[in-house]
């Protein structure tokens, strides 16, 4: 196998992963996240048309509450209609609409309405405070655990490899436009623990290796552990990503919803822990090293 | 020692058969029965359609919220929830001021939401048909005990009525002597008294209650008619049954492909151990839906990914593994002592990955809510499962393989 030279390229990862993140942060800035309704309030119906449709024909009926309601087609032949509104639609107006649709389509209420969601404003605050806390609260955990189990230097690299990723979820899904509703914040979750199980990996081998090495050997030291955990970082995520992906191609909106973020992190989250977390810690005990030389 | 190993393997592979056979297809033996395991578990909403809604309580300076009108409210709502005639809805008070309330299994999902929404309409009805009061002439209704013709104790429902109900139930009190006035609820009989005297003081008693719990809850529906608060919705979902069915289909067919590439990949790439894993991955599938059952938790459509997720999980700890092995048989260890050692030392590697995902799991557990929740119980219970998998069953596997000298050449290993 060839040897892996992480810690010489280091510079060529961080300026990937740096304009990965440049482009994720202006994607977030200038088109923000399309928070769904889960978290702005609103409301979406989800409708069997059990025919070919126009967007159009579902506006005229759609203007009456929300000119800039979202509408996108659904099911295998594009017959099912989505409509989603920040609009926290009265019971009155959902009434109306769906009479509408009925009128219009000939469909029957009780079959072919597949769903419903309405969240008003202030649960959607609530959603988007717990869901902050519960992102916080999980990456303290962590870095407590790991500054325990190893040393504190290891749980700062492991978060910023953390946050590197979550950024680029965040930028994937602002540049792509789609909804972000509390399964997303499951999936980022689902992503933190992976990730910084996938970093732990390498640092644990960091960790065994250490007496091995000169004391300031870094370079091989890092570079010898990746290498010894990089096929493993590799075939995991690989099984992860299929099992996960098959669901996605699959699976329903829904679970699309869920697991696309998933595969996205899951991704990301190898590559930072091969990449980037181990030469931020590189880097950090070089430069200390030759602090201490002067 | 070969031969003792093998009977005992094809006995392990023998009892995974039967099992897994058992738990799809269920099996009866007697009085006993076994359901299949598919029947055992408790599903979402949103896998078998249904109705959610959260309801809040509006306060008003007149009208403050109080937890017995709270507790009136749910006692309304599930009265006319019963009346659609649906399995297990659930109500339950959420926090100070709010209702949650799911409905499994509900066709007509507009439908129910009106229900829920609409105001009660309690009604007294006559023998003749004719609404003699109704719940706004109702100014209380508590449940008491009061001594009965025979002198023992019994639990009553005392009611007092206002002015204009007074007057309108003495005059109907007379006219129906000794025949039944109905007490509805938005049309439905709760309660069918025989009017025993002429009440002239809108001090009425119902008789006839099981016991206090019985005449209380009358009492509570009685007083509710009124709606005791106003109540909004604040977060509704509902999922029709075919979505609900799609979903489920769905992400069953999708989970049972990602199985089989993760098995087919396990196999082609570590030979003889992954192979083995196979076999430990198909006994935690089967443990993780026999204590799905156990705990009885709700498997929801972010539950399946959960699960999906951690059968991923379990995988890296067998990948883990696999790979230590293979690097001590690169130094010349034989094959026993290489599995030994490879278990050894991926044990420290594993415990502290799957920490830091537990962590995520019992945070998603604790501040999350809904089928947020279902997936930090797949998540959590996998991580725990997959951990006993991997260091009690595949390394006892293994090593029987070994023992059988069927797996003992290097080169199964990929080394």
């Amino acid at each position: 196998m060839i040897k892996v030279k992480i810690t010489k390229n280091h510079n060529k990862f961080f300026i990937l992963s740096g304009l990965l993140i440049l482009v994720s942060i202006g994607a977030l800035l200038l088109s923000g996240l399309n928070l769904g309704i889960d978290f702005s309030g609103g409301t979406i119906v989800h409708v069997d048309l059990n025919q070919q449709f126009e967007t159009s024909d579902i506006r005229e009926i759609s203007d009456k509450f929300d000119e800039n309601a979202d509408i996108t087609y659904a099911g295998e032949d594009r017959d099912q209609m989505i409509l989603s509104t920040k609009v926290d639609l009265s019971e009155q107006q959902r009434a109306d609409f769906l009479d509408a649709l009925s009128e219009k389509f000939g469909i029957e209420q009780a079959d072919d309405l597949l769903s419903i969601d309405n969240v008003s404003a202030t649960v959607g605050d609530e959603l988007k405070k717990q869901a902050l806390i519960a992102v916080v609260v999980a990456i303290v955990a962590m870095l407590v655990y790991i500054s325990f189990r190893f040393e504190p230097f290891f749980g700062v690299a492991a978060v910023i490899a953390l946050v590197h990723d979550i950024i680029i979820v965040l930028g994937v899904y602002a540049v792509l436009g789609i909804q972000v509703n509390t399964p997303f914040i499951a999936a980022l979750l689902t992503i933190l623990g992976y990730s910084i199980n996938d970093t732990i990996v390498v640092f644990d081998r960091i960790r065994e290796n250490r007496g091995k090495y000169n004391k300031y050997d870094f370079e091989n030291l890092v570079d010898d552990s990746i290498q010894q955990s990089m096929r493993r970082s590799i075939n995991t995520s690989l099984t992860t990503v299929l099992a996960i992906g098959a669901l996605y191609f699959v699976g329903v909106q829904s679970i699309k919803d869920f697991t696309l973020p998933m595969i996205v992190g899951f991704l990301s989250g190898t590559y930072s822990s091969i990449f980037v977390a181990s030469s931020i810690w590189y880097l950090y005990k070089s430069r200390r090293k030759s602090a201490k030389n002067i | 020692m070969e031969l003792k190993n093998r009977v005992k393997l094809s006995a392990i592979l023998v009892i995974i058969l039967i099992i897994g056979w058992i738990l799809i297809n269920g099996m009866s033996l007697g009085n006993y029965k076994i359901i299949p395991v598919k029947d055992a578990i408790n599903y979402g909403l949103d896998l078998t359609g249904g109705v959610y809604v959260v309801l809040e309580a509006e306060e008003t300076e007149t009208d403050p919220i109080t937890d017995e009108k709270i507790n009136r409210a749910i006692a309304t709502i599930r009265q006319r929830i019963d009346a659609l005639g649906v399995s297990e809805p659930v109500i339950a008070r959420q926090g100070d001021t709010r209702i949650r309330i799911s409905i499994p299994n509900i066709s007509d999902q507009q439908e129910a939401l009106e229900l829920i929404g609409k105001t009660a309409q309690l009604e007294f009805v006559g023998p003749d048909g004719e609404t003699v009061i109704t719940g706004e002439h109702v100014m209380d209704s508590t449940a008491v005990y009061q001594n009965n013709s025979m002198g023992i104790q019994e639990a009553v429902v005392s009611l007092k009525l206002n002015e204009e109900g007074t007057q309108a139930f003495a005059q109907a009190t007379q006219e129906f002597l000794n025949q039944v006035i109905e007490i509805k609820l938005d049309g439905e009989v709760i309660s069918a008294p025989v009017v025993n005297a002429v009440i002239t003081d809108g001090q009425a008693v119902i008789q006839g209650m099981g016991d206090i719990d019985e005449a209380g809850n009358l009492a509570m529906l009685i007083k509710g008619g009124a709606l005791p608060v106003q109540l909004d919705a604040v977060e509704i979902r509902t999922i029709g049954p075919t979505l609900g069915q799609d979903s489920f289909d769905k992400s069953l067919l999708g989970g049972m492909i990602g199985v089989a590439l993760v098995f087919a990949f396990m196999f082609l790439y570590y030979r003889a151990p992954g192979f083995v894993s196979t076999i430990a991955l198909s006994i935690y599938i089967i443990l993780f839906m026999l204590s799905s059952v156990a705990i009885g938790y709700t498997l929801t459509l972010p539950g399946i990914a959960g699960i999906i997720l951690s059968i991923g999980m379990a995988v890296d700890a067998n990948v883990i593994i696999f790979e230590r092995i293979r690097e001590e048989l690169k130094l010349g260890k034989s094959v026993l002592a290489s599995v030994d050692a490879g278990f050894k030392r991926g044990f420290t590697t594993i415990i502290d990955s799957n920490v830091t995902t537990l962590i995520a799991g019992v945070v998603l557990f604790t501040l999350g809510s809904g089928s947020v929740r279902g997936f930090a119980v797949t998540l959590m219970l996998g991580i725990i499962l997959s951990l006993f998998t991997s260091f009690v069953l595949t390394k006892r596997i293994l090593k029987t393989f070994i023992n059988a000298s069927i797996l003992n050449n290097k080169k199964m290993y990929g080394a």
